[in-house]
């Protein structure tokens, strides 16, 4: 369609972060502090209608939820997501080998366009990749011949008539069942699954390998990334995030603990260790310090819905890559920036290694993501607007709109900022999603899934 | 308990006797409430603090039954970045890094058996130690630095190192260490490295005063320019299973 046109409908869709008020819409999870770990939520996603939202947490489980239709008696309210399905998708395990345990954490979930009425999903923990069918059962066949009611098959001599088995409805049950288990093929952790757009094939990615499978195929896969060095002495970086170009099936994209991303392409060569493209920012040299590369390492990178973009985040920022452009993002924006100056601290305690995740909007007009003391942040990248919001039981009135929070760095604390010192650093949201078409969106803050609206006038 | 007593005192000498160190009162700030929380400055030199804290780190994530590869390696990447910035303008020729030097800090990473990890593990943390006593005053330094025993006398205060036993007092007697090197020692270095103990480092404030670190200085020189001459077995025997 033509630029203008594009424009239009991306400006009616993302609207403004500043202009846009987002309202509460629903909490799930418990209240009690003492809720357990394996109630953490370590993974959110939308499928591709946005009719679906996916939890994985620490515990091994998928919970899904799914929109109500929306009723034409209450326009002011838009569906609300219930819970649709939940089933234990990893269990822990223990390799004897090497005498390890391995976790049960879901570190990702990745929906598949939908080709039929069942649902699929792909869900993985630190070493095996499941395809999970999630479907609806809502008829049983009854009247079998060889069978009696209960199931208990009968003596064929007892048989003298025949009838036709009928359907017959039944109370709606919905199913998940593990389709596929691909396991066996990664040493290291597993960090990122992505779905290819050809829908034949997919990519599990872990600290040093990449590896595409076939849906069909479980017991093996193909190596197209390796950077494991002869001499694991020589080890220097890793591989922290990847994914699959939207459009196009041959071209990927992963980051590094060093802060760089390499595009490939699978037409190139059957291992993709040489990049067709490498983005590198070059350091600040104002800005260095000994934690210099902990912050510039990349824990999440995205494609835009275009295609055309890349977004990465690292501990301070979130960056706007053009694909054309290798030697600078065009859009930097600063997350938490007032962190920078209490890094040590936040080396001491860890949390400098905490890995956010960002994400695009429907229309790739405005990109979130999350930061501590349960704030989450929203760019807008036509106006340059940001907004600072709280995922917090104290705004949970229903269709409650979100009050923008301020950070005070120094000085005077106004009445409504809260100081840098007195920031939760246990309360970090690290995972989010934004619905595909709207602006709805899904915020995990440890326990709890906030949904978020925007005001429907 | 004894030794994060040494710890703080350590520290509080390190304010009064050091107070040019404006830089470095930025990376304890949060370890004395009452310092005003300043502007960061990138400091130049990092604070023994900062090593410590490393090193302890990193200890902590080499006990992990698997390690997070990602952590360990931003954790080696930037402990190294202290190391290097705490070695001074080198007066010798050009020493090569030995292809060992990181090899003796990521073998301890990424060594497969057990055996081997906490052999690697004692190794790296002698190298760090012994970096650690000479850091006082400014002494050329190979990176790898094998273990060298100032010949000043051990610095009082070695407190933990010393229960290491080979690792401090007889590091040059090939023999010894030879002994100890296939003793799993991960199970007694946890007991030392219990959350209380900080102390990982010979107090080296506490120690020698600034003429006792020139004397130590000359001596790490004699040392160095005879392992360069090569008169000084430079290897160490591999850890079994390496």
């Amino acid at each position: 369609m033509p630029a203008a046109e594009a424009d239009k409908r991306a400006r009616g869709i993302g609207a403004l972060a500043q202009d846009t008020l987002w309202c509460f819409s629903q909490v799930k999870g418990t209240i009690e502090i003492g809720a357990t770990e394996a109630d953490i939520i370590s993974t959110v996603e939308f499928n591709h209608t946005g009719e679906l939202l996916a939890t994985g947490d620490k515990g091994g489980r998928v919970v899904i939820f799914q929109r109500e239709q929306e009723s034409k008696n209450q326009v002011h309210r838009r569906g609300e997501y219930n819970v649709y399905s939940t089933f234990q998708s990893h269990e822990p395990e223990f390799d004897y080998l090497k005498s390890l345990e391995i976790e049960e954490k879901i570190n990702k979930i990745r929906w598949l366009p939908q080709q039929n009425a069942a649902y699929f999903l792909l869900s993985t923990n630190d070493k095996t990749v499941k395809l999970w069918k999630v479907s609806e059962r809502d008829k049983r066949p009854e009247g079998y011949n060889l069978k009696d009611e209960e199931g208990r098959l009968r003596d064929p001599a007892t048989i003298t008539t025949l009838r036709v088995p009928v359907l017959r409805p039944m109370d709606l049950m919905v199913e998940a069942t593990p389709r596929r288990v691909f396991a066996n093929a990664h040493t290291y952790h597993i960090n990122s699954i992505s779905v290819n757009s050809d829908y034949e094939t997919y990519m599990s990615a872990d600290d040093l390998r990449i590896n595409l499978w076939n849906f069909e195929i479980t017991n093996q896969s193909f190596n197209i990334v390796d950077i494991k060095p002869a001499n694991m002495e020589e080890l220097t970086e890793v591989i922290t995030a990847a994914e699959f170009h939207p459009h196009h099936c041959n071209t990927f994209v992963y980051s590094s603990s060093k802060g760089t991303i390499r595009l490939c392409d699978m037409r190139a060569s059957a291992l993709c260790d040489r990049h067709t493209k490498f983005f590198e920012e070059p350091e600040d040299p104002s800005n260095r310090s000994f934690f210099s590369e902990i912050i510039s390492s990349i824990s999440d990178v995205k494609f835009s819905h275009s295609g055309r973009y890349i977004m990465t985040r690292d501990y301070l920022t979130v960056k706007v890559w053009d694909l054309n452009m290798e030697n600078r993002p065009i859009e930097t924006y600063q997350v938490h920036d007032y962190l920078r100056s209490k890094l040590c601290s936040l080396y001491e305690n860890d949390c400098i290694f905490d890995k956010f995740e960002c994400v695009w909007n429907g229309s790739d007009s405005v990109i979130m993501t999350g930061s501590y003391n349960n704030f989450f942040r929203m760019f807008d990248r036509n106006t340059k607007r940001d907004v600072t919001l709280e995922a917090s039981r104290e705004n949970s009135k229903p269709r409650a709109i979100l009050k923008p929070r301020k950070v005070c760095v120094g000085g005077k604390r106004r009445k409504d900022e809260i100081s840098v010192d007195s920031l939760d650093f246990s309360k970090k949201i690290l995972h989010t999603a934004w619905h595909p078409s709207e602006n709805i969106i899904a915020v995990a803050a440890t326990n709890n899934l906030y949904i978020f609206q925007d005001k429907v006038n | 308990m004894m030794l994060s007593k040494g710890l703080k005192r350590k520290r509080e000498e390190e304010e009064e006797e050091e107070p040019e160190k404006e830089a470095l009162a930025v990376d304890t700030w949060w370890l004395d409430p009452r310092l005003p929380a300043v502007a960061q400055a990138p400091p130049a030199v990092p604070s023994n603090s900062l090593l410590d804290l490393s090193v302890l780190k990193l200890h902590h994530s080499l006990r992990q039954s698997e390690p997070d590869l990602r952590h360990l390696v931003l954790l080696v990447n930037t402990l190294r970045r202290i190391q290097a910035s705490m070695e001074p303008e080198a007066t010798l020729p050009s020493v090569p890094s030995p292809p060992e030097a990181p090899g003796v800090a990521a073998d301890s990473l990424l060594a497969s058996s057990d055996a081997a990890l906490s052999a690697s593990m004692a190794s790296l943390l002698e190298d760090l130690s012994h970096i650690e006593g000479l850091s006082q005053a400014p002494q050329p330094l190979v990176d790898e630095g094998p273990p060298g025993r100032p010949s000043g006398g051990a610095p009082p205060g070695l407190g933990a190192l010393d229960l290491l036993g080979p690792a401090t007092g007889c590091l040059l007697d090939d023999e010894l260490k030879g002994l100890f090197e296939d003793i799993d020692t991960s199970m007694y270095d946890s007991e030392l490295w219990a959350p209380a103990s900080e102390g990982l480092k010979p107090g080296p404030e506490d120690g020698p005063g600034k003429e006792e670190g020139l004397e130590l200085d000359e001596a790490q020189l004699d040392y160095l320019l005879d392992v360069l001459v090569g008169t000084q077995a430079l290897e160490r025997p591999p850890g079994p299973g390496r």
